[in-house]
Formats: structure tokens, sequence, C-alpha cells
């Protein structure tokens, strides 16, 4: 009896193990390139990546320089794609990256209401397309006394929010991520009462360091970086920068925070970047750079991460220590 | 070759060997043999080592419960191996935070021991276990007579500050240091039901004069 054996070589086999894993992406990446042969691409077309194989990463055109920008050495992008704090996808540093793979930014819509004369639901394209993308290479402070240099691209939010008329009400502008289980993992057990939320004060969101972030080196958000679009407020500490913003409120009252609800004694709202003022449980007086090196010593702290000359204006009559 | 000499010339070598494995790990992934220790390596030392120290605090906590509940005596021999790497890492997990967290900046450490509760905690936990380690020999077990058992009854402390050392470090996510809480309650728990049964047995004993022996 003749007994036919299976093929020796499994379809995995042909296709590298990488690839196979990756194809979604892999296919998309196509898509993009066939796409950008037929029209210049608007920034709002490009495919967010994740991996960090060089050929799936994609280029933001047109991105000016920016005076803002610092001149210490960026962090490798490995370093800022793979030591993240995004809760979504879980609360390990390496967890974003792991979880973050399979997660579509795409399509993306973003609702802007509240005290504003120009409200509603917008795609991602649309919500963008008005404004120039800068280089920021700005610090980052995290509350966990580390930080990194990273050169952001994103869009002054002052300039967006120009664009929506806020009325004389507005006092406060408030942010929201998208809460999805089923695409957000960290979603399902819950570590912070989703979905994640931050505000900014008026004058704090309006001032021109403030910038939402679209890109990084230069390319497309990273899944675990906050695609398709997030906060970066350099003088505040790393968790105020939200991630996956789809809800942008003009607010009266002051919103609650994420952080701040999970912890008020420990997370204020302002979370100014201050070495005097101490988390209840650690210095923030220095700070550990990533990327130096396991030797390095750690770095003093810098009020307001450094950018004072741009924002100690905004906090001239408040008592630092009380509003932390 | 009998059990004893078996356990000592075959299983403590190998138990041993196993016991160093996680910080071998620490020295060959800093080295990028093994793996890597990714972008904040001095934070990953840390806690690599600090968790090892509080698994062996658990591991070594667990031996009597153990060897009780399955009569495998042969279990005791490993207890002071267990407990002097429990030591080992601890201290290691101290001496990364001292030397590469810190840089060794004495105001710096000094600040951190006095004011920061946790570390507080954990610095306290290494003085139990220092005290512990030292008075390991059979010779000052033998000096120290009853006074020995009371020291090192304090590893049931050291199991709770370190579990608190543990829980008082994390910003939100609390799963973990949760489940060394529930191990931690387990093995402290079977000790108290085990005193309480010894004393009901005392004073059963008690009530019936005619019986000399226990």
């Amino acid at each position: 009896m003749l007994i036919k054996k299976a093929s020796d070589i499994r379809p995995f086999e042909i296709t590298s193990k990488k690839n196979y894993l990756n194809r979604r992406a892999f296919i998309k990446a196509g898509g993009v390139i066939g796409g950008a042969a037929l029209a210049t691409p608007a920034i709002g077309a490009i495919v967010p990546d994740n991996s960090l194989s060089e050929n799936k990463r994609v280029k933001i055109p047109g991105v000016t320089p920016s005076e803002f920008s610092t001149d210490e050495a960026p962090n490798s992008y490995e370093d800022i794609t793979t030591y993240n704090n995004y809760y979504e996808f879980g609360t390990r540093k390496d967890d974003p990256y792991d979880n973050s793979q399979d997660f579509d930014p795409r399509p993306w819509t973003i609702t802007v209401d509240g005290e504003a004369e120009v409200t509603g639901t917008f795609d991602f394209d649309d919500f963008i397309k008005p404004h120039d993308v800068e280089e920021r290479i700005y610090r980052m402070r995290c509350v966990e006394a580390w930080s990194m240099v990273i050169p952001w691209d994103g869009i002054s939010l002052a300039d967006i929010i120009k664009r929506f008329k806020p009325t004389s009400k507005a006092k406060y502008v408030a942010f929201e991520t998208l809460y999805d289980k089923r695409r957000m993992p960290g979603q399902r057990s819950r570590v912070l009462d989703w979905p994640y939320r931050e505000g900014l004060t008026i004058a704090e969101a309006t001032n021109p360091l403030a910038i939402l972030a679209v890109g990084l080196y230069g390319e497309a958000l990273p899944n675990q970086n906050g695609a398709p679009i997030r906060l970066i407020t350099p003088w505040k500490y790393g968790f105020k920068g939200i991630k996956g913003i789809v809800k942008m409120s003009f607010v009266e009252r002051r919103p609650k925070t994420s952080w701040n609800l999970s912890a008020p004694h420990e997370y204020g709202f302002y979370a100014n970047v201050n070495p005097e003022v101490n988390h209840p449980r650690w210095s923030q007086a220095r700070e550990r750079r990533i990327g130096a090196g396991l030797f390095a010593a750690k770095q003093p702290t810098l009020m307001f991460n450094g950018y004072g000359e741009q924002v100690a204006h905004l906090y001239e009559n408040l008592d630092l220590r009380r509003n932390f | 070759m009998n059990t004893l000499t078996q356990i000592r010339f075959i299983w403590k070598p190998i138990v041993f060997v196993a016991c160093l494995l996680p910080a071998a790990l620490v020295v060959t992934d800093a080295l990028e043999i093994t793996g890597r220790l990714g972008a904040n390596p001095v934070e990953e030392i840390q806690d690599r080592l600090g968790n090892w120290g509080l698994r062996f605090v658990m591991i070594v906590l667990a031996v009597t419960p153990l060897r009780r509940i399955s009569g495998q005596n042969w279990l005791q021999r490993f207890r002071r191996m267990l407990g002097l790497f429990a030591f080992f890492y601890v201290l290691m997990h101290f001496l990364a935070w001292f030397i590469l967290d810190q840089g060794m900046l004495m105001s710096a450490i000094l600040e951190d021991i006095v004011e920061r509760p946790f570390i507080t905690l954990g610095f306290t936990a290494l003085l139990l276990l220092t005290s512990m380690a030292v008075t390991s020999t059979n010779g000052m077990r033998r000096r120290m007579g009853r006074r020995w058992d009371k020291l090192h009854y304090s590893v049931y402390a050291v199991g709770v500050l370190g579990v608190w050392h543990y829980w008082w470090q994390v910003k939100a996510d609390i799963r973990e240091p949760l489940i060394y809480t529930l191990i931690l309650a387990a093995l402290l728990g079977y000790r108290v039901f085990a005193y309480r049964r010894r004393q009901a047995r005392l004073s059963r004993t008690k009530r019936r004069p005619q019986s000399i022996i226990n």
C-alpha cells in the first residue's frame, strides 16, 4: 500500500518567519509604495508602522525644522520604540512594542466637541491636513525619573486649537484615548480607569511648545508610541502626553485626568517637571538618561525640564508645591 | 552511596548551579551573549535581582511546609543553601541600586534610606538577611543556642518587608505584588495553622494525665 507523505516543506518555511508574522503590514506597505507611485502622498495617507525593519517604515513628507529643538543627541529609534509606558498595551516597558504589532490605526477619527464654534468628527487625514509638520527634538522626562531625547514630528497644538475657534467659555482642553478592548489588550484589565484622559489649560495648550505628534524620526508614529496622533508637552512629565487621541473637548471646568484619578496624592493635574517637588515615594531631583550606558551617573533634573524660558510665565502665581 | 552522600555530592551541587543561573543570565545578557537588558539596563538588573531575592525568600519559606506535608525530610538539607541564595540576590539587588543606580552618591543614598519608606523597608530586610547569613554556620548555630532560633524567625519579617517593598513601588499594576502577597499569606498561614494544631494537641494531653509521651 502506498502511503502518501505530506510535503516536507510547509508554507511558513518558504516565507521567512518574520515576513510571515508581519504579512498584513507587508501587504499594506506594498499598497503604500504602489500608492506613492500614483500621487504624492498626503501625510494622512501614511500607514504607520511599528517594525524595526527598515523596509516597513514610512517617511513623512515636508517636515520642517524648528527653533524649539534641542541640540542634544536623540535616543536611538530602538530605545524610543521598545521602552514605553502605554498601559493600553500592557504595563511592562516592552509590552507596548510586543502587543501593538497588530494594532491598525486606520481608519481613525477625532471628535472635537464642547465650547468651540467648529465641532464635529473628523477623519485623521482631514484633522491634520491644513497644518505643517515640524520636527521637534524634545527632552522627555518620565515621572519615573528616566528621560530621553526624542525627535518628534508634530503639529502646533495652538494652530489646531485656533482652527476650531474655542469660545470664551473654553478654559481647558481635554483629550481621550481610544477605548477598544479588542484592539488594545491592556484595557482588559482595570489597572486604570479607561479610557485614558488628559487635559491642559487653554494657556498651556496654546503654548508654542505643545504639539500633537504624528511622527518619530521623520516617519509615521509607531503604534507603541501612540499612533496615529498623541500629545507632547515637554515641560511636563511624560504621562501628560496622551496617546492614540480620539477626542478633543473644549471645556469650562478642569477635566479629570487618568493618573490623578488613580493616585491623586501622587500625580497632580499640572504634572510639571519639578526637581524640588518629589514624588511621595521617590526623588525627582535626578533622572536616568536612557542610552547613557550601564555605568553612567544620573543627571540633575531641570525645572520645567529645561523649558522654563517658554513656560515659566504660565505658573507665576501658582504654588507649585501644592499644584504639582 | 547512601542518600546523605547523594544529597551532598550530587544534588546540592546541582541545586547550587541552578540557583546561580538567574545571576549568570544577568551577566551574559549584559554582555549580549544570551539576550539583552533593554533600553534601561540599570532598572532591568535591579528588577531581576530583586525579583529573585523575593522568590528565594518564598522558596525558603516553603521548605518546612513542604517537608511536613510530604514527609520528605531530605528537603530540610537544602534550607540553608536556599536561604543564603535569598541573601545573595537581595544583596546583589542592593549593590545594583547602590553602585549602578545611585552611583555611590552617599548623600542621595542616605536620603533615600531615611526618607523613602519603600527603601527603608528593603534596607531593613537586607540587614535582617545579613544577620541570618553570618550566623548560618553550624558553629554559630551551636554557640547561639536558642537565640539562634529567635534570630532566624526574622525570615518571616523579611518576607513581609520584601513584599511590602515591592508593593510600594508599583505605580498602578498591583497584580504581581498581589501574587507574592497571596503566596506569603499561604506560607505564613500554614505556620499559624500548624502552631494552633500543636497547641490544641498539647492541651489535650494535659487533660489526659495518663499519657506521658506525646
